[in-house]
């Protein structure tokens, strides 16, 4: 039994059909076709799934998609700025925060979430907002080196820059 | 067969959906139930929500702390008067985990998780459960009975501690965050600078959250030095079985045991 | 900061380097950044089904009956696969290169041999529904006795695991049950030693937990070909796995990888396409199969486990004049790459060291445990961390520096190795040296100014003697009594270098098999 729902996706309305009891990663993935949102665990364990909603990290596959409903969902394929980057994209590049790139979409809005209420993060900061993300290639260290980076670079951007 | 989904209003309604029904769960913060959704659980035919705006609320008072059940985590971080309450907090899951975490939802998760459960433990917490008037009743006797039977809690509360009496030590592989090998928390008022009324629980151990009464006796009107704590670190373990899991074996918890409580009660780094 | 030591074999260098030493962006960096990376799962197909698989709750069972008439009227189950649906359902992973026999099932018949394997597959139109469906299976087991260690697994009375090599261990060129290197005589050269020391090394299995689980989706497309989309490493080697166990024509099947959500060597096994894309045959529909993180943490195949003996004799001047190693593979139920983890370590022993004496025993042994895998330089790793360990307590044993130690046993340019090959362009000298530098590691001045190219202090190791051509070789060991170890072995002389072809290819292969020298222990031509 397929219920309709509907929520603001990176700005858009967007609304589709789930079953009963699916989970938001399933809903993005198989239902609205945002493929830029990863599953590693299907547990909650490792952060792959990580998604904004309402301006909080969430596990979107242990989220329950109704309870979604009339919020605002931010994923990766969000994360630019019309043509531009988003800052966090240009400095994990730079940094090589990323080898088989699986954790970087959670990663990234990890981190976004961290920006977006702390412009000026200690490495303590970073650290705790990234814990709950697990990546097997890069040893974190680049991914952290990035998010400072991605700050410091935030906040020279004037706040109307900051907007897409 | 897919799930039912149902939302109520009032958490009393919900209680009654869950009482009535044997496939029912209750869903929180959907840490625990919506990783048993993905994974086709088959006891699991309903899920109940409740949408009741008192399962979010914070009431804290001079000499009384009350958390509704949903409370999760992070409001929890973003209370200044639960200030004491934030090493617990913090030491859930990642930022993403508390955002959905609840304290209710902590009391019924399967050891090694609930670590909140063990703070409130400590804190001589009472729960309050939906659909039988206000009756207030130990969290001690829920841990006791809550593999048994369905209970719906609607709130926690506890008398607000004086500053510095509440202490919360996780101990965990992975930092920052990590599954708990063992996590203690301790309730220690002072009367004259020696404990009066302590309370000790240890979480991860056994297969909830238990009390150290053997440590509480024999912290009771003693000081916090070295000296004066060494036979509560003597019987660290006492009346306690330490469980043999994949995180760590029985002989394990049981030697870092009093190391761990050691460092708590001296304020030392863990 | 990357820093580049050209004074060292400056002499040797044409320094035409463009790329090395300069950072270059990954050319999928900027589809990992935005989400665009295409891992295989990121397509959408109309009527996916999803695959499952029963998995065995037993290490070693025999499967009494299995009844799946409930499990097939579950909603939304399409089709049930059984092994006897399989083409070809026995398999190894290296008969690609006719390397070993087949011993694998995709989907156990009778009996099954580690816990978590995959017995039969339910594909239905969601995985939910699969799940469901196979809670409805109804199977019962006889429990066998088991064997889970490497040295239990090779006793003459233990459980035989694997019916293709009854006693538990994999048969090198059809009759040798381990790989053997000889060298010298390492018990005369014991007797002489101012110290043996001897210890035993054990490695658990690791799991590679890439954020991407294994999968695949098989597609029928429009020309009665199949398109795979899969997480594996290795494309064409799939390709052809699945090809052989659908007994199809490998240009019937087109293979679409692309970026791979860490592997790590845990994605070559080709463990989901040919099952998705018999399913996808026999449904005729896209399949999925797709494991859950407690599949690929549980069932997928991890590094396996090693347990390695070394024996040293080592003279009080530092020098290592005879190394004995024994090293056990859990290669776990089924041999997939473990016969060649064999291979390659008994080619990294003794390490890169010069010893006059050198003997080694290597098996890869079933076991009923997970059959294990690739990782991350398997056979040598495990193996390294053991010799390395050794070198630091014979260091300390007899008093020397353990770098200095090492450097002093270090291999040559001309040294003679155990392998009978001559030692060229050597440099662990020259990396201790600089090691030492960047950690202030203080380092005698003679130790200073070693180096590769010039001969060891003291006696350099000479090639053995060759023995006259009556003098019998040592038996080859097959079977699993161990002899005594007091009694100094008869002469385990190095016989001329092997020159022996492996058997030849079945007519008809087309393989560049031989090329595989390293695999079958011949010299590159």
């Amino acid at each position: 039994m397929k219920a309709p729902i509907q929520f603001r996706l990176n700005g858009e309305e967007t609304a589709t059909f789930a079953d009963a009891g699916a989970n938001l990663l399933d809903v993005l993935r198989e239902a609205v076709g945002d493929l830029s949102v990863k599953g590693g665990c299907w547990q909650g364990t490792c952060g792959t799934c990580t998604v904004l909603v309402d301006g909080a990290p969430r596990l979107s596959c242990i989220t329950l998609a109704e309870s979604c409903a009339g919020k605002s969902i931010e994923t990766v394929a969000g994360l630019r700025r019309g043509a531009d980057l988003h800052p966090l994209q240009t400095s994990f590049m730079e940094h090589f925060a990323a080898q088989c790139g699986y954790c970087t979409p959670g990663m990234l809005m990890a981190a976004k979430a961290l920006l977006d209420r702390n412009l000026n993060p200690t490495r303590a900061e970073v650290v705790d907002a990234i814990c709950g993300n697990i990546c097997r290639c890069t040893g974190y260290e680049p991914i952290i080196a990035a998010i400072l980076e991605a700050a410091r670079l935030e906040a020279s951007l004037g706040a109307n820059q900051r907007r897409a | 067969m897919s799930v039912t989904v149902k939302t109520f209003a009032r958490l009393e309604e919900a209680a009654a959906a869950l009482s009535s029904e044997r496939g029912a769960r209750f869903l929180g913060g959907g840490t625990l139930v919506m990783r048993a959704l993905n994974e086709a659980d088959p006891a699991i035919t309903t899920i109940v929500r409740a949408t009741d705006p008192g399962l979010a609320q914070i009431t804290v008072s001079s000499s009384r702390v009350e958390l509704g059940a949903g409370v999760t985590m992070a409001m929890i971080l973003a209370e200044r008067e639960l200030a004491f309450l934030h090493p617990v907090a913090r030491a859930v899951g990642g930022p993403a985990v508390r955002e959905a975490a609840t304290v209710g939802g902590n009391l019924f998760a399967p050891s090694p998780y609930g670590d909140f459960a063990t703070a409130l433990l400590a804190l001589d917490a009472t729960v309050t459960l939906a659909g039988q008037g206000a009756r207030e009743l130990p969290l001690e006797e829920l841990l006791g009975r809550r593999d048994r039977g369905v209970s719906l809690v609607a709130r926690v509360a506890f008398r607000r501690p004086a500053s510095d009496t509440f202490r919360f030590a996780k101990v965990t592989r992975v930092r920052p965050k990590g599954v708990s090998v063992l996590s203690i928390a301790a309730q220690l008022p002072l009367a004259s600078g020696r404990v009066a009324g302590g309370r000790v629980a240890y979480g991860a151990l056994e297969r909830t959250p238990v009390r150290a009464k053997a440590v509480e006796r024999a912290l009771e009107g003693r000081s916090l030095d070295r000296g004066a704590i060494a036979p509560a670190l003597a019987a660290a373990a006492d009346g306690v079985a330490p469980v043999d899991d994949a995180i760590a074996s029985a002989w394990w918890r049981r030697e870092i045991l009093p190391v761990h409580l050691r460092r708590l009660l001296l304020g030392e780094a863990t | 900061m990357l820093e580049l030591r050209k004074d060292i074999f400056a002499d040797e260098r044409d320094d035409n380097l463009k790329e090395v030493g300069r950072p270059t962006q990954r050319q999928d960096m900027l589809g990992h950044v935005t989400g665009t990376s295409a891992y295989y799962d990121d397509h959408r197909f109309a009527n996916l089904l999803h695959l499952k698989v029963l998995r065995s709750p037993h290490a070693h069972a025999r499967i009494r009956s299995i009844d799946v008439e409930a499990a097939a009227r579950a909603p939304g189950v399409k089709r049930i696969i059984r092994a006897a649906d399989v083409p070809v359902n026995l398999n190894t992973l290296l008969s690609l290169i006719q390397f070993g026999k087949d011993d694998e099932p995709s989907l156990a018949s009778d009996v099954v041999r580690y816990q978590g394997e995959p017995i039969l597959a339910i594909v239905a139109t969601s995985e939910r529904a699969a799940r469901e469906a196979l809670a409805l299976v109804r199977i019962s087991y006889d429990p066998l006795p088991a064997v889970f260690d490497v040295e239990q697994a090779l006793k003459p009375d233990a459980v035989s695991v694997n019916p293709a090599y009854p006693k538990n261990t994999f048969e090198y060129h059809g009759k040798y049950d381990h790989q053997k290197l000889r060298f010298g005589d390492v018990e005369a050269a014991f007797a002489q030693a101012d110290m043996v020391l001897e210890d035993r090394y054990q490695m658990s299995p690791i799991e590679h937990a890439p954020t991407e689980t294994n999968g695949s989706i098989a597609v029928p497309d429009t020309n009665g070909r199949f398109t795979v989309h899969t997480s594996t490493q290795a494309l064409f080697f799939s390709l052809d796995t699945a090809a052989k166990i659908n007994a199809m024509p490998s240009n019937q099947l087109h293979f679409i990888g692309g970026t791979v959500g860490g592997g790590f060597g845990g994605k070559v096994d080709t463990l989901t396409e040919p099952l998705a894309i018999l399913a996808a045959r026999l449904t005729g529909a896209p399949v999925r199969y797709r494991m859950s993180r407690h599949e690929e943490m549980q069932f997928g195949s991890p590094r396996g486990a090693e347990r390695i003996y070394i024996k040293d004799g080592v003279m009080r001047d530092g020098r290592i004049i005879a190394r004995k190693a024994t090293a056990y593979f859990d290669s776990g139920a089924y041999t997939r790459l473990s016969s060649y983890a064999v291979v390659k370590c008994v080619a990294h022993i003794p390490g890169p060291y010069t010893i006059p004496n050198v003997h080694a025993d290597v098996f890869c042994v079933f076991t009923n445990r997970t059959p294990a895998t690739a990782m991350r330089g398997f056979g040598v790793t495990a193996l390294d961390f053991a010799l390395e360990c050794q070198m630091d307590k014979d260091a300390v044993a007899i008093g020397m520096d353990p770098l200095e130690f090492r450097m002093l046993n270090a291999y040559r340019d001309g040294d003679m190795k155990a392998h009978r090959r001559e030692a060229k362009n050597c440099a662990l000298i020259e990396c201790a040296q600089v090691a030492a530098e960047k950690a202030n590691w203080p380092l005698r001045e003679e130790f200073r100014r070693m180096s590769s190219r010039t001969a060891r202090p003291g006696a350099r190791a000479a090639p053995p003697q060759p023995v006259s051509p009556q003098s019998a070789r040592a038996p080859q060991r097959i079977s699993y009594e161990r002899p005594a170890v007091s009694a100094p072995r008869p002469a385990d002389t190095p016989a001329p270098p092997a020159r022996t072809e492996p058997p030849a290819p079945p007519p008809g292969a087309t393989h560049g098999a031989r090329r595989f020298s390293s695999v079958f222990g011949t010299r590159r031509r």
